[in-house]
């Protein structure tokens, strides 16, 4: 029986097929405005890797202030993404899985840091943690100040970057589909032994890039954490901050600190894209059942 | 009794009771949206119905209203075999055979022995390594099938599991399944009525979340009652009044046919029975003009379809069908819309009651 | 055509009629009032040409002059009724950079002469810019003064937390200078990027002492306590102000200028708590 065989455009397919000419329908002036696009990310980028004093660099990055910067920024970069997976997984799996009244709402206001300016997600933390705030007032009493602490640092960056890691990892858990979790219910495994035996295998993938890029988002906070930490060298002066300060009286420093911090983004990113083959991608490419 | 079930959901508009016996295969069947997996997921405790109650072995799956016990689904006993075979994609064949056993709390040896011993019954122990992605779709739905078989369920319920497989996988895992359901108490949803003839003991038929016809599979295939069931059987089937070796239709009209035995000798009452009359679309003749003098059944009907079946055309007209050879259909040039005469001799109908 | 009506004007400005435009809003500046506004009625104007000056003047200006250059601009406004000026307030470092990346300034206002600088380095100061106003630091607290803190030196006492800006900023360079003229040794938990964070840092309660400018301490009002620092020779922070270069305005721009520098404009300042230059 003849069998009309279309083109799968999944990934998966076109990788194994490798340069095989393939039917995209794609109309060419696509590529120009694509192209116009791609140039627009990338030109300010060479135009700012053009402007490094190479001569000068590693005398640049390697000054105390400067490496002070870096070791902060990547120390509460870790921390606020550990934060992010502690807090946003269960988030994540609620709004994924669990069916609860105000779901919607939740879900609405839980990313709502992602589109107000940083700013004013400082304001909203000194609001709350500040030693006036509205929790800060009790944890003064006790003897917590959070605020011109490393600690306001991370409260900050995670502030920004839990809602994105949450958005992200709900979107791989709903991809991921209850099916699975369903068929091992009927097996007999319990909620618990579901979650650790079929649900985070599952998503771990998903789960690894989206913390890889989190670690980025926090590596480039700077509104959230200037309003709510402060600036102290070795203490709330992260990497950014330095930027903007560095600016002020060495611009060469503060492009050579720059160009450090898009080179760090540029590993990350490319460390997300190397994430291993998601197991559930390998099921739903075409050669999975040959 | 093995299983006593009830249920009704409202928004599914479903409404059903049925009970299976001990070793017992049922089959359900019926058209698209009948609500033949959502009695698949109530009884696996994936779908929550608005009231009803399920009792398995003399332990209650869920009493709902009245009442209020509904058993999460991993303590139910089950085993569930879907279209989809939802091999956990992480886990090699053996790992996700061992899964169920290790679930229920089976030692990792124990239930790796386990594993190897129920991918041995559905011969596929020379897959125990693979990754279910490196499997073919029938490899697939066998070790799904004795992923669900070792965690030993008091029940298997099957939905569709052929449905997604090649014409050559299926025949393999259909002979399987045969061998598997012996003395076992299953549910098979299926839309093959292979399945049902060798698979099931009985059969449901069910429709608009109602069940419509059970009974024996011989019975519900020889003397269909509902629509479904005689397009399922691949029969004629008329409705009517059962009177005198005949039915009378509601439109007046008569067929000539015999009882079945069990009916012949029983006495009839007055008023005539509500009945049916069967026939083969193969015992049917096809003419252009109506036949002269002759005992057999008559009906003028317009040309709809053509169809093949087989080495056969198939003829459809209204509610009936005819089978007959590509040169006769040539001979009588039928194009859609002739006007024709289906014959069928009297001997060919069988009548029984509805 | 209305969208482009501002840049047309400009060129339609009648050159023979500038120099006695640029008498009459002086004369309008030295207290004539709304009378003198209507340059027609100007008894020294040469031939018929009225000279009316309009057109659009943007002016950069460090961001501790917002609240008296907006004054001082809706006054340009409304006695040169033609005229639309827009305002751009940031840090003077980030001022220069975008003006040196080509903005389209006609007239930047510095917070420092370190940053004035740069911009005659780069050739767009148009004369030698003139100082119009000047500014000398202090020490604010929150309104209940949480570390009781009645004087410079109590700010640098341990466990105190004091901010301040950044050496790298102006405000952080005399935060340095005082600090060494006052012989203390500060230990700040933060040095903020601009003067302003400092600011918002004490009006939050968040710190229990910042160093601000005096006309930062002004502009906050009841919300923060001023101490003054009480210093021999404290550091006075000088604000120049110059044409841009490049200006297609210069009438505009010298009219501003005069403004700011002339006695209306320097009794704005100094009410908002500037020192005069």
């Amino acid at each position: 029986m003849p069998v009309l065989v279309l083109p799968k455009t999944s990934r998966p397919a076109a990788r194994v097929h490798g340069r095989t000419w393939q039917y995209t329908g794609v109309p060419r002036w696509v590529y120009l405005v694509a192209a116009v696009g791609a140039l627009f990310i990338l030109l300010p980028l060479a135009g700012m890797v053009a402007q490094v004093n190479w001569g000068q660099f590693g005398a640049l990055i390697t000054s105390e202030p400067s490496v002070a910067a870096l070791l902060l920024s990547l120390k509460t970069a870790a921390a606020s993404t550990a934060l992010c997976i502690v807090f946003g997984v269960p988030l994540a799996l609620l709004l994924a899985r669990a069916q609860f009244f105000g779901q919607r709402i939740l879900r609405a206001l839980i990313l709502l840091p992602l589109v107000v300016p940083p700013v004013v997600g400082g304001l909203a933390l000194l609001y709350t943690f500040g030693r006036e705030g509205l929790i800060g007032k009790s944890l003064t009493v006790v003897g917590i100040n959070i605020a011109f602490s490393t600690t306001a640092v991370i409260m900050a960056q995670t502030f920004v970057a839990l809602p994105f890691l949450v958005l992200s990892l709900e979107g791989t858990l709903r991809t991921a589909g209850q099916k699975y979790e369903a068929v091992a219910a009927t097996l007999g495994a319990r909620p618990g032994t579901v979650l650790r035996r079929i649900t985070f295998p599952l998503v771990l993938p998903g789960l690894i890039s989206v913390a890889v890029l989190s670690f980025a988002r926090c590596l480039g906070e700077f509104g959230a954490t200037l309003t709510f930490a402060g600036s102290l060298q070795g203490v709330t002066r992260t990497l950014p901050l330095e930027i903007y300060l560095q600016r002020e009286t060495d611009p060469e420093a503060a492009v050579a600190l720059s160009f450090l911090l898009i080179a760090v983004a540029v590993l990350v990113v490319a460390l997300t894209y190397r994430a291993p083959k998601s197991p559930l991608r390998a099921l739903m490419s075409p050669e999975a059942a040959p | 009794m093995t299983l006593e079930f009830n249920a009704t959901i409202a928004a599914r508009n479903v409404k059903l009771e049925l009970t299976l016996d001990a070793g017992e295969t049922l089959a359900i069947m019926g058209p698209n949206g009948a609500g033949k997996s959502s009695v698949v997921q109530m009884l696996a405790g994936l779908l929550k119905p608005d009231s009803g109650s399920a009792v398995l072995q003399g332990r209650a799956l869920f009493s709902l209203s009245p009442g209020a016990q509904w058993l999460p689904p991993h303590e139910r006993g089950l085993g569930v075999l879907a279209q989809d075979p939802l091999l956990f994609p992480h886990l090699n064949v053996l790992e996700n055979v061992a899964f169920g056993p290790r679930s229920q709390g089976r030692g990792k040896a124990d239930s790796r022995v386990s594993a190897a011993h129920w991918l041995q019954e559905v011969d596929a122990s020379g897959l125990a390594t693979r990754l279910p992605s490196q499997l073919s779709g029938g490899q697939a739905q066998r070790v799904a099938l004795a992923r669900a078989l070792a965690t030993e369920p008091e029940l298997l319920l099957l939905d569709e599991p052929m449905a997604a497989l090649d014409v050559n996988s299926a025949p393999f895992l259909r002979s399987l399944l045969k061998r598997v359901l012996a003395g076992r108490s299953a549910i098979i949803v299926t839309h093959s009525v292979l399945d049902a003839l060798l698979l099931a003991d009985r059969i449901i038929v069910m429709d608009g979340g109602r069940i419509v016809e059970s009974g024996p599979t011989a019975a519900v295939l020889a003397h269909p009652r509902s629509a479904f069931a005689a397009s399922l059987a691949g029969l004629n089937v008329l409705q009517g009044v059962l009177e005198s070796g005949s039915l009378l239709m509601r439109d007046g009209g008569r067929v000539a046919g015999r009882l079945v035995s069990a009916f012949a000798e029983a006495p009839q009452p007055a008023g005539g029975l509500e009945g049916m009359a069967a026939f083969a679309p193969s015992a049917v003749s096809v003419f252009l003009a109506p036949p002269q003098g002759s005992p057999r059944n008559c009906f003028k009907v317009s040309v709809g379809e053509l169809e093949p079946q087989g080495e056969q055309i198939r003829v459809r007209a209204g509610a009936l069908s005819a089978d007959i050879s590509p040169a006769a259909a040539a001979e009588l040039g039928l194009q859609p819309g002739t006007e024709v005469y289906f014959v069928v001799k009297a001997a060919e109908v069988v009548l029984y009651p509805a | 055509m209305t969208l482009f009506n501002t840049s047309i004007r400009p060129r339609r400005l009648r050159l023979g009629a500038v120099a006695a435009g640029t008498a009459a809003l002086a004369l309008s500046l030295s207290g004539c009032g709304p009378a003198a506004t209507a340059p027609g009625a100007e008894p020294n104007t040469t031939g018929t040409a009225a000279a009316e000056l309009s057109g659009t003047l943007n002016v950069y200006a460090a961001a501790s002059l917002k609240k008296t250059f907006t004054v001082l601009a809706n006054e340009f406004e409304a006695e040169n009724p033609q005229v639309k000026v827009s305002l751009s307030f940031d840090g003077s470092s980030t001022l220069v950079t975008q003006i040196t990346q080509g903005a389209p300034a006609d007239v930047f206002a510095s917070a420092d002469h370190a940053n004035m600088k740069k911009l005659s380095a780069a050739g767009l100061a148009k004369d030698s810019p003139v100082d119009f106003a000047s500014n000398v630091l202090t020490l604010v607290v929150p309104p209940d003064n949480p570390a009781n803190i009645t004087s410079f030196a109590d700010a640098a006492k341990p466990g105190v937390k004091l901010v301040v800006c950044a050496p790298q900023v102006p405000c952080g360079a005399a935060t340095k200078a005082d600090a060494a003229g006052a012989g203390l040794t500060l230990s700040p938990v933060s040095e903020e990027l601009s003067v302003t964070s400092v600011l918002g840092k004490v009006t939050s309660g968040e710190a229990d002492a910042g160093l601000v400018y005096v006309t930062d301490a002004t502009t906050a009002g009841d919300k923060v306590i001023s101490i003054p620092l009480n210093l021999a020779n404290p550091t006075v922070n000088q604000y120049p102000i110059a044409v841009i270069s490049t200006t297609k305005v210069p009438e505009l721009a010298q009219g501003f200028i005069a403004l700011v520098t002339g006695t209306e404009g320097q009794k704005v300042l100094q009410n908002a708590g500037f020192g005069a230059p």
